[in-house]
């Protein structure tokens, strides 16, 4: 075991020709909340895609939590275990129960009784405030009780990181918190996170260290103070003047 | 000699329809089998799975299914290989079946967002599971139409077979009419018959098609 949660090295991506990731090198470190911000198409999904191996890279190497994922083998498998994902789009199963899309993983992979899982599930249906909504199906909710029925989905399989893909970003105003704040309430319990987001609140709350992209590279990280209120490169100014 | 076209010409006719239905059962459990795992072929990772699945589909919907069904009954009979005409109706009728409902199940898969993939692949779920569990099931209610669709095709396609001498219903009636020689009679016969067999299955697939229309756009 290390300690470091994630460790990227000279990772490279391409999408056909275009260089979608560029010698990207990034540390996190067991426990890290980490937020990812860049103009669109700088490669923030992509980057943290690779980490669950949704995109595969070119070059370099991935080791999450002391798994080397472009080893082969069962690796990806064990690593998608310990790595949650939460999508823009929410991407629950229509087909199924609120409930039922909490307990499909946890039975499936990692091979838990129905009842425990079943326990699992409410717990943390509780835990991100909908406990009442097990039986509906996704069509039933709202957006942003969608959203947390998906963060709830994630943490089901027990994860030691977790992934975020503009989790807000396909919500409604009035629901934006209720997701920020389930995330607030995990980033406080300690598990380590990246998200890419552009609630610059959500940064300044809980992020340790924001990390800014463009053109498939890490141009600018730091501490949320350093990076908000003294940004040295030219295009993170432009983009801070522009999200503020 | 000339006979009365009698009741017992309809029963006959309406058992040989029997076969018909077994033909056409038969046709669909196998196209099942062999439709779904074209399907899958065709939407995998596999470069070599994907262009062999495509191949079949572009040869079977190519050619037309009564030169499948004369390659089948009397080809394997010229290398040796003499085989029944229900048994060469079944098979012919089997890969043909395989190719359609392939294509149709390839679409429905493909029609199913590719976030649920990711979704299920993020879940750690494996392939079997995702597909069983996840994309499948979606696909299904996609596909339910004009896979029922489809199988109306295939009832009225089981009648080829009388071509090569398998008594199902459409040769029944063309025995039953040499007999009788009431061709308007015996043949309006078959084809309420077959009316009868498929009009309700296309009321069907017309009934989950516009079901299935407004579950999309709810
Ligand atoms: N599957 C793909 N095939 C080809 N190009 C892709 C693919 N996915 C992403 N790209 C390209 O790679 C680049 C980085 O994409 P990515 O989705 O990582 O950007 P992003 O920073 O997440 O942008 P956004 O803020 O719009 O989500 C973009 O130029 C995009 O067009
Ligand atoms: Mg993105």
């Amino acid at each position: 075991m290390t300690e470091h949660a994630i460790i990227m090295r000279d990772v490279n991506k391409f999408y056909g020709a275009y260089h979608a990731l560029v010698d990207v090198d990034l540390t996190v470190e067991r426990g890290e909340r980490i937020v990812i911000c860049g103009p669109s198409g700088s490669g923030k999904s992509t980057l943290i895609r690779t980490i669950n191996q949704l995109e595969t890279i070119h070059s370099g190497t991935i080791n999450v939590d002391g798994v080397e994922l472009t080893a082969g083998g069962d690796n990806v498998a064990k690593v998608r275990q310990d790595v949650g994902m939460v999508f823009q789009s929410f991407n629950l199963f229509p087909h199924m129960t609120v409930l039922e899309n909490c307990i499909l993983a946890p039975m499936k992979t990692r091979k838990t009784p129905r009842a425990e899982a079943e326990q699992t599930a409410r717990h943390y249906l509780e835990r991100v405030k909908i406990p009442e909504q097990a039986d509906k199906y996704p069509a039933q909710l709202s957006g942003g009780q969608q959203q947390r029925v998906a963060i709830a989905r994630a943490l089901c399989m027990k994860p030691r990181i977790m992934l975020f893909d503009e989790p807000t970003s396909a919500l409604d105003p009035e629901m934006v918190k209720e997701v920020l704040d389930t995330m607030i309430d995990l980033a406080r319990e300690g598990m380590t996170m990246l998200c890419v987001t552009h609630e610059m609140d959500f940064a300044r709350a809980v992020a340790d260290r924001v990390i800014f992209m463009d053109k498939g590279m890490i141009v600018e990280q730091g501490a949320p103070d350093v990076f908000f209120n003294n940004p040295q490169n030219e295009r993170l100014k432009n983009f801070l003047g522009q999200i503020a | 000699m000339i006979r009365e076209f009698s009741s017992a010409d309809v029963l006959f006719i309406m058992s040989a329809a029997r076969w018909t239905l077994i033909l056409s059962a038969i046709a669909f459990l196998g196209g099942a089998i062999g439709g779904l795992s074209i399907a899958l072929a065709r939407t995998s990772h596999g470069k070599w799975l994907r262009r062999i699945a495509a191949w079949f589909i572009q040869v079977f919907q190519g050619t037309p299914l009564l030169m499948q069904l004369f390659l089948v009954y009397f080809g394997l009979a010229v290398v040796g290989l003499p085989i029944n005409p229900l048994l060469a109706a079944a098979v012919a009728l089997t890969l043909h079946a395989s190719a359609y409902l392939g294509e149709i199940w390839r679409g429905a898969i493909e029609a199913v967002p590719s976030g649920q993939t990711e979704a299920a692949t993020a879940l750690a779920l494996s392939y079997p599971d995702r597909m069983r569990h996840v994309v499948l099931p979606q696909a299904l209610r996609i596909a339910t139409a004009p896979t029922v669709g489809f199988l109306v095709q295939l009832i009225k396609g089981t009648s080829l077979a009388s071509i090569i001498g398998f008594t199902e219903l459409t040769r029944a009636g063309q025995i039953v009419n040499n007999a009788t020689f009431k061709p308007f009679l015996v043949f309006g016969t078959v084809a309420a018959i077959y009316f009868i067999l498929c009009w309700p299955l296309s009321l069907l697939a017309r009934h989950m098609e516009t079901r299935m229309r407004r579950a999309i756009t709810r």
